[in-house]
């Protein structure tokens, strides 16, 4: 399904879905999105086991809050004409962007090492939306609603965003597996120390980044 | 100013810790309480060997009031900001967090740009403790993850109600209010921990204010009325979980210290004094199918005394007890060393087998009745091993000499105890010496508790097994 989805897209159009592979990369890559805890989880058990147990929930909580993005974006789509959509959503995030540059530094605050998976699930999705995960996805999103440059619809939009955030979330999922498990494996814990830079405030940045360039292609 | 890379001083694990830097000073809190009419201070030590000014204190911060009466103080943020559920990797261990147990105020002190010139940056008034924790009398500070903790051994401003935890936040300061929300039976209060991983606080109970701020009330001791209990709380429900009670003759249970490795679920307390014997005990609490435990794993027995040696509350009882009063773990969680301010010797235990502790090292300093010297300190010293703090590696220790201010005067009637802080020299496989070259005086001012440039054995908690 997916493959033939893919395939049926003009090359032009591949832009969004690109977006939506190298956001999931990117949060994937983030240790306050997951896989930091999926490491201090296999190593407080000594078991691997525990820290892929704990990929999934963290993923699932992921793509939970990023579909209810989606889900705006497809309700906005079928009420909004494409531009103020565009503008829209850049507009948003440009806002939510300056309000992180000031508070990048703050999380939503969450107690516990003791977690269930559902417990993880609730992290997760506490994380990604808070910090806007969602929102950072969103113009890719609104991308995937119409055809390039406005004009036609696609066949099916809903399908579209389904997809988009089920291949984000894969992407995100494998990503962060691999850097907990290439920690676990290989690292010694000493790179936390030294080069753990500053995520949150690349994030802040980053929400701007994808705002501007939003706003831009909108305009 | 963002940082750009996590501050150098948080370590993943203790074993980490221990292979940091060694510290180049030490902060240590004094009081004038009791003594003359001047505010407390905070001194800068010197504890690099090869400075010119080693063993000496190179700073002195007098804070703009008098009467706070330092106790225990911590830093803003420590290796727990690396824990994975709130990781706040960029945040700098720089502000002393420094309460008045007998104004309830609080003073946060910057450490940089000149950590030998730490300056006073924010003042939290008494009234904005009363008002927005309902708390009063803070006394420990633990830097948490996800902010401030600090424990508070009264509420109201008579300090009457129960003690509790109250927070700060760790970005700006600004007082969040209490933790608990629901307490049981808990009411009194003095030092708390936690076990980060199992998502467990701990608090133990000295006593409420009345029973300490003009000193030992002994009708209270004598008839058990200062705290025996242990209470465990979720950290996450911020509820109390389970209450341990070691049993009314077991008075003033103070320093909760937990293993440092965040896989091991058990730790040391001390009791400062059984009024059955005038011993003074550590235990060990431990996990045990799904609940908490703990056992006496160490009684230090009363010294024999002449009545004329002994100050009047002691004198009935012809003994010394050893008051312990303080204790510390190394970072690996080996050695246990143990403050007896009543006897004046600082013993270490080797607790690698956490039930059967094994006495490793022991050396004497001041005390009631022997009044031992240092080597740099010809002549009599008042007062005994106190407060202790252990550097990050396990192979220095430091400790004061003094305990509360009213109570010093009790202990020592007839000559007012006098401030100072002295070094011990640890064996890597067990034996302490006392360090000759090095003696801090500070004069009257009492000195109370150390906190190192760093870190050290008493602050950081870790989220990730060594």
């Amino acid at each position: 399904m997916l493959p033939q989805t893919l395939s049926a897209i003009p090359l032009e159009e591949l832009g969004p879905w690109l977006a939506m592979i190298g956001f999931g990369a990117y949060h994937g890559i983030n240790p306050g999105m997951g896989w930091l805890f999926a490491l201090s989880l296999g190593l407080q058990q000594n078991s691997e086991r525990a820290l892929r147990m704990a990929l999934l929930p963290i993923a699932a909580g992921h793509a939970s809050s990023v579909a209810i993005f989606a889900l705006l974006v497809y309700a906005g789509a079928h009420v909004i004409p494409v531009r103020p959509l565009q503008i829209l959503t850049a507009a948003l995030l440009i806002a939510f962007g300056i309000f992180k540059l000031f508070n990048y530094y703050r999380h939503p605050r969450w107690v516990g090492m003791k977690v269930s998976l559902g417990d993880l699930f609730g992290w997760s999705f506490l994380m990604a939306t808070a910090h806007g995960a969602g929102l950072m996805v969103a113009p890719a999103m609104v991308g995937m609603t119409h055809g390039h440059g406005g004009h036609e619809m696609p066949m099916q939009p809903g399908m579209n965003l389904f997809f988009a955030v089920i291949l984000h979330t894969l992407v995100m999922l494998t990503v962060m597996g691999l850097v907990a498990w290439i920690f676990y494996r290989k690292f010694s814990l000493a790179v936390l120390r030294r080069n753990w830079i500053n995520f949150d405030l690349i994030w802040a940045v980053a929400l701007l980044v994808v705002g501007g360039i939003a706003l831009f292609i909108a305009l | 100013m963002a940082l750009w890379k996590p501050d150098p001083s948080f370590y993943p694990s203790p074993r980490m810790a221990m292979q940091g830097p060694p510290e180049r000073h030490a902060y240590v809190v004094a009081l004038n309480v009791g003594r003359n009419e001047r505010p407390d201070v905070l001194n800068v030590v010197d504890l690099d060997p090869h400075s010119p000014t080693y063993s000496q204190t190179v700073n002195t911060l007098e804070m703009p009031y008098a009467g706070d009466e330092f106790h225990h103080f911590g830093w803003n943020a420590c290796s727990s900001a690396l824990c994975p559920y709130a990781p706040h990797p960029h945040l700098e261990r720089r502000y002393l967090i420094v309460p008045g147990m007998r104004s309830s105020r609080i003073y946060i002190i910057d450490t940089k740009p000149d950590p030998v010139r730490p300056k006073i940056v924010k003042i939290i008034e008494p009234e904005e403790i009363f008002s927005k924790t309902g708390y009063s009398r803070p006394h420990t500070v633990h830097c948490g993850p996800d902010a401030i903790y600090i424990s508070a051994l009264g509420s109201g401003p008579d300090g009457s109600g129960p003690g509790g935890i109250f927070m700060l936040d760790h970005f700006n300061f600004n007082v969040i209010g209490p933790w608990e929300l629901h307490r049981g039976d808990q009411s009194l209060a003095y030092d708390f921990w936690w076990h980060l991983a199992d998502d467990i606080m701990m608090t133990s109970e000295w006593g409420k204010p009345a029973q300490f701020e003009n000193g030992l009330v002994p009708e209270d001791l004598l008839a058990n009325r200062y705290g025996h209990r242990v209470h465990f709380w979720d950290l996450r429900k911020r509820r109390l979980a389970q209450t341990l009670d070691f049993g009314a003759e077991h008075q003033m249970v103070l320093e909760l210290r937990p293993a440092h490795e965040p896989n091991k679920t058990y730790g040391f307390v001390c009791v400062v004094i059984s009024t059955a014997d005038l011993s003074a005990s550590i235990w060990t609490w431990y996990k045990e199918n799904g609940s908490w435990a703990a056992k006496k794993t160490i009684t230090i027995p009363a010294v024999p005394a002449e009545e004329k040696d002994l100050p009047p509350a002691l004198k009935p009882f012809k003994a010394i007890p050893p008051l312990v009063t303080d204790i510390d773990l190394s970072l690996d969680d080996k050695f246990l060393y143990v403050s007896c301010w009543g006897t004046g010797e600082l013993h270490q235990y080797d607790v690698s087998d956490p039930f059967a502790p094994k006495l490793a090292g022991k050396v004497a300093i001041g005390g009631i009745v022997a009044r031992k010297g240092h080597p740099k300190w010809q002549g009599e010293l008042a007062g005994g091993p106190q407060m202790v703090e252990l550097s990050r590696d396990g192979r220095r220790i430091y400790f004061t000499s003094s305990l509360y201010s009213t109570w010093d005067d009790q202990f020592y009637p007839d000559r007012k105890l006098e401030g100072w802080m002295v070094k011990v020299n640890a064996k890597p496989a067990g034996g302490i010496e006392m360090d000759p070259d090095f003696f801090v005086h500070f004069g009257e001012t009492r000195s109370h508790q150390i906190r190192l440039e760093g870190g050290d054995a008493s602050t950081d908690t870790f989220c990730y097994p060594s």
